[in-house]
């Protein structure tokens, strides 16, 4: 601590002459001092500074002194002292001891008397508790140079004075903190103040904001005329301390009516609570004091249940026992409807505007602002949604609170009030997106939110931001394809850096169609279970939504085929080319490159070898160039099957025509041959008719 | 390769003896053996193509909805698997039953090849579809067919070239890890064509053609039950087969190859059978037609 040191050094002469100087020690100064000054004498001379001959010998930094057990330097910094503000003084100015006498001088000399010149500060010093254990020669008591420096003093506005504000808790502190010989061994009746202080908001401000207006010691105890809290004359006497807290906070009143009422507080203070019976001294913070006597004077006419605005009729009720249990509980009516006005009887009747939830929520308001909520508000729509439409007005509760409508399982049935179908938000909307609301509860997280009851699970605002919604076309919305992979990889990490790195990303697709994001494949709101029947089934649909071509080949193939009959086990696309991470089969890290097809068809195929992998996924008989093979087996097949119908349907198209003849002509002979008897007629009819039979009996 | 006259066994299955008045004996066509393994092989012939016309045209509403009826892909492939080693059998059994009668019947393969019985096409099969052709067009008399005519014996080396073309190729995807350690992969994809399209085959001609010229047409419309009863009226053989009822009649083994008709109730459950069977066989065509003709994709 810079203080400290410098006060130690100060108080060291004083204390040396306190305890009183045998006779011996000046004379043996003395002779130093000559013995010195011969042997300098001509080297100091030539550059010695002609005005001041005090500096021929103090301006030696060998120059030192015994007191008594103790060696001090008596060097002065000519330099410093001509930059002090008494760098225009002649040494006698304030050593008056010295003048007209011979140099070098006597040994010791008198104190500088600061007084002379700074009459004021002697006096108040003179009354201070500090002045007068200097009075009582108590070694500890400060003198002027024990704050002040000796003979670089600089200005206080200069902040490299010892007694600049920021400097001022050290300079004090040097005796008054915790553990310093002033602390153990003087009454001091508070504890712990300097620790209390760099705590406190005055503190805080002054020494990690660097607010130099802050209050430091002196801005309460001042500066000279420190004095105990019991001495009618100090500060931070009871009736005083009103006025020296005013000095900074000016008009405090206003914001404590109902402690001061008016100016009483300063008038009659010995039947009002003080500054520091709320705002203890040295831990001066909000924390420390009771709000909500203020509130209690609105709440008297508020909590009526038939009390209305005079200029459209609604209601001005405050639910007092909403309020209570609100996140704002301990928040003043004052600080959201900021507009009163202490001074008049109803003090709400200056309030012209709605409260402004932004002057505490700042970041918040900005985000909302240029969301399309508050795009609609600022273009007075009626539809647009404020602050209170979502979070409530006086009871108003934190998203960790179960209660309340931002708390994440409420959040579906907070946007569903004007998103779900045929409500406002709805009607107006004329995207893609229907249901939304119905959707979302189906989805796996909505399931998981509202059945499971996981509220980290992504709701509404977790892909939509809560303040800062934007249409998914805006290139700032969370849901724009662009924002997508990052929106998802909040809580999907892993797999936002696997799709970091594949195919499907501009980087490494380096294509110009439009890449998928996470919703093109899991959809935005229906979004399923990955191992889910549904959800594999649907994702080669996907697929081939860009991938045409390549989709349809698949479903000549038996996994193909399979699938499309509604079955999942075998291999689908991303069984193959993996989901998050493809990448093209000549990427060493796809998992289709040479290095890993086998291991790839190994998951399901076990025994699959090089020329097992060999198979052809994707292949069609239509392409003769490509599957030579496959086009004309398929040609080949194809001509033997029509070869072979047209053969048979040759023969059964002149067969049946001729058989029906032929069964007409036997009918016909039967018909004939009735009256004969069954067994003769069957012979002599096939006898007849069947001239076929004759050949081949011949 | 040879169907020869269940001569002696259809005597000791009914003794022609014991006719019973009023009775017309009937001529046994098929032994007892090859009724059976015809009436397995409609049963394994039709869950294959079910099971395997189901994957075959997937793309259809049908096939979804029988995918289902059938227990799910896995338990279509385990019938269709089931059924394909059932017909394996059949046909192992069918060639073990030649070697057989080859020792009983013929003695030498020369006789039974080369009989008058057998299988295998011979000259006289030209001239008969040659004599076929003429009469289609009203050019000559019906050829005097003998045992077997010409479109028998085509649909018996049919189920041959089946077996072996479907059956070889149907293995190769029953065990493509196996495989593909000989054969190069693509060739399962070759495999899958010929596969699928030899079946589509077997199945659109055995539903059509071989249906009409078994059941459909005029003289044994609406169906011939013969290959389950194994009998037939000796009308009937005069009239569709003269060169060999001559035979029999000359040689006069007529006598013992007769043998009396089943009960009602055995045919008419051989019936209902043969009904179904027609039935299926008849859905899975219309249902072909439709996937190929207006589903296709």
């Amino acid at each position: 601590m810079e203080g400290n040191h410098t006060a130690d050094q100060r108080q060291s002469p004083q204390r040396k002459r306190k305890a009183g100087a045998p006779g011996w020690l000046p004379r043996a100064d003395g002779i130093a001092l000559l013995c010195l000054a011969g042997m300098l004498l001509f080297a100091a001379r030539a550059r010695a500074d002609e005005d001041n001959p005090c500096i021929v010998c103090h301006g030696e930094k060998s120059l030192t002194a015994k007191r008594g057990n103790r060696t001090v330097s008596l060097y002065v910094d000519a330099k410093k002292f001509s930059g002090s503000v008494h760098g225009s003084l002649s040494c006698t100015g304030c050593h008056a001891d010295l003048e007209g006498k011979e140099l070098p001088h006597e040994v010791p000399l008198a104190r500088v008397e600061c007084g002379r010149c700074h009459e004021t500060e002697e006096q108040d010093v003179a009354v201070s508790l500090h002045g007068k254990a200097a009075a009582r020669g108590d070694r500890l008591a400060p003198r002027c140079s024990s704050c002040h420096g000796a003979h670089d003093i600089i200005p206080v506005a200069n902040p490299k004075s010892s007694v600049a504000p920021l400097k001022v808790p050290f300079v004090c502190g040097s005796c008054h903190k915790e553990g310093a010989p002033v602390a153990r061994q003087r009454e001091i009746h508070a504890s712990n103040i300097l620790e209390n202080y760099s705590e406190s908001m005055h503190g805080e401000g002054l020494l990690k904001k660097g607010l130099v207006v802050t209050a430091t010691c002196a801005s309460c105890h001042t500066a000279h005329k420190i004095l105990p809290h019991t001495d009618g004359r100090s500060s931070i006497a009871r009736k005083n301390i009103a006025s020296t807290c005013t000095r900074c906070h000016a008009e405090i009143e206003a914001v404590h009516r109902k402690v001061i009422k008016g100016q009483l507080w300063e008038k009659e203070a010995n039947v009002l609570p003080a500054c520091v019976d709320c705002h203890q001294p040295h831990k001066a913070r909000k924390v420390f004091y009771d709000q909500g006597m203020a509130d209690n004077d609105c709440l008297g006419c508020h909590t009526r249940s038939d009390i209305r605005s005079s200029t459209d009729g609604r209601s001005l009720s405050v639910n007092a026992e909403e309020l209570k249990t609100s996140r704002h509980a301990k928040t003043a009516c004052s600080q959201c409807h900021s507009q009163v006005n202490a001074s008049r009887r109803r003090p709400c009747e200056t309030i012209t505007q709605k409260v402004d939830c932004a002057s505490c929520h700042a970041d918040q308001g900005q985000q909302y602002l240029k969301s399309v909520h508050g795009q609609l508000f600022a273009k007075k729509d009626s539809n647009a949604p404020t602050c209170d439409e979502c979070h409530g007005t006086h009871g108003v509760r934190g998203r960790k609170d179960s209660q309340s409508p931002s708390f994440p399982t409420n959040i579906p049935n907070l946007c569903a009030r004007c998103h779900r179908e045929g409500m406002k938000a709805a009607v107006r909307y004329a995207g893609t997106q229907r249901e939304i609301i119905e959707h979302y509860s189906e989805s796996i997280h909505g399931k998981g939110l509202l059945k499971s009851g996981l509220t980290v699970t992504a709701t509404c605002t977790d892909c939509h931001t809560a303040h800062r919604e934007l249409p998914m076309a805006d290139p700032g919305s969370s849901v724009n394809p662009a924002n997508v992979p990052a929106t998802c990889g909040r809580c999907h990490l892993g797999i936002e850096d696997q799709f970091k790195r594949s195919i499907h990303v501009t980087q490494i697709g380096k294509t110009d169609k439009p890449l998928p994001v996470c919703n093109d494949c899991h959809t935005a709101h229906t979004i399923k279970r990955a191992d889910t029947e549904g959800f594999k089934l649907q994702i080669m649909s996907q697929c081939g939504r860009c991938h045409e071509k390549i989709a349809e080949t698949y479903f000549d193939t038996y996994h193909g085929k399979v699938s499309q009959l509604g079955y999942t086990k075998t291999a689908k696309c991303y069984d193959c080319h993996g989901a998050h991470d493809i990448l093209p089969v000549t990427d060493a890290r796809s998992h289709l490159s040479r290095e890993n097809v086998v291991q790839t068809c190994q998951k399901c195929h076990e025994g699959a070898t090089r020329r097992f992998a060999g198979y052809l996924t994707h292949a069609t008989h239509h392409d003769p160039e490509k599957y030579p093979f496959l086009f004309w087996t398929f040609w080949g097949m194809t001509g033997l099957l029509v070869g072979t119908f047209v053969l048979g349907g040759v023969h059964t198209a002149l067969w049946l025509p001729r058989a029906l003849k032929t069964r007409r002509d036997q009918a016909r002979l039967r018909d004939k041959k009735e009256p004969s008897s069954n067994d003769n007629g069957r012979d002599e009819s096939n006898g007849e008719s069947g001239a076929g039979d004759e050949p081949g009996k011949s | 390769m040879v169907e020869t006259n269940p001569t002696g066994k259809a005597a000791q299955e009914t003794s022609p003896a014991k006719v019973e008045p009023g009775t017309e004996l009937q001529f046994v066509r098929f032994s007892r053996l090859n009724r059976a393994l015809h009436a397995m092989m409609i049963v394994s012939f039709l869950s294959l193509a079910l099971t395997g016309m189901t994957l075959k045209f997937s793309y259809t509403g049908w096939a979804y909805m029988l995918s289902r009826l059938l227990g799910g892909y896995e338990m279509a492939g385990f019938v269709h698997r089931v059924g394909a080693v059932f017909m394996m059998g059949i046909f192992i059994v069918h060639l073990g039953d030649l070697v057989r009668r080859k020792r009983r019947e013929y003695g030498t393969w020369r006789a039974l090849l080369l009989g008058p019985d057998s299988m295998l096409p011979s000259k006289r099969d030209i001239s008969d579809f040659v004599g076929n052709m003429k009469w289609f067009i009203g050019r000559g008399p019906r050829p005097a067919y003998g045992r077997w005519t010409y479109w028998e014996k085509f649909d018996y080396f049919a189920v041959f070239w089946g077996i072996f073309v479907i059956g070889s190729t149907g293995l190769t995807l029953w065990f493509p890890e196996f495989f593909t350690r000989f054969i190069p992969g693509w060739f399962l994809n070759v495999a899958t064509i010929i596969h699928s399209d030899e079946a589509l085959l077997a199945v659109g001609f055995i539903f059509t053609v071989h249906f009409f010229n078994t059941h459909l047409r005029p003289e044994k419309f609406p169906m011939d039950i013969v290959v389950f009863t194994g009998r037939m009226s000796v009308e009937d053989l005069k009239e569709d087969k003269p060169a060999e009822y001559e035979q029999l009649v000359r040689s006069g083994k007529l006598e013992q190859n007769l043998a009396e008709p089943y009960q009602p109730i055995v045919v008419r459950s051989i019936r209902a059978f043969a009904w179904a069977a027609l039935g299926m066989g008849f859905s899975i065509v219309i249902w072909i037609i439709y996937a190929m003709v207006f589903a296709y994709k």
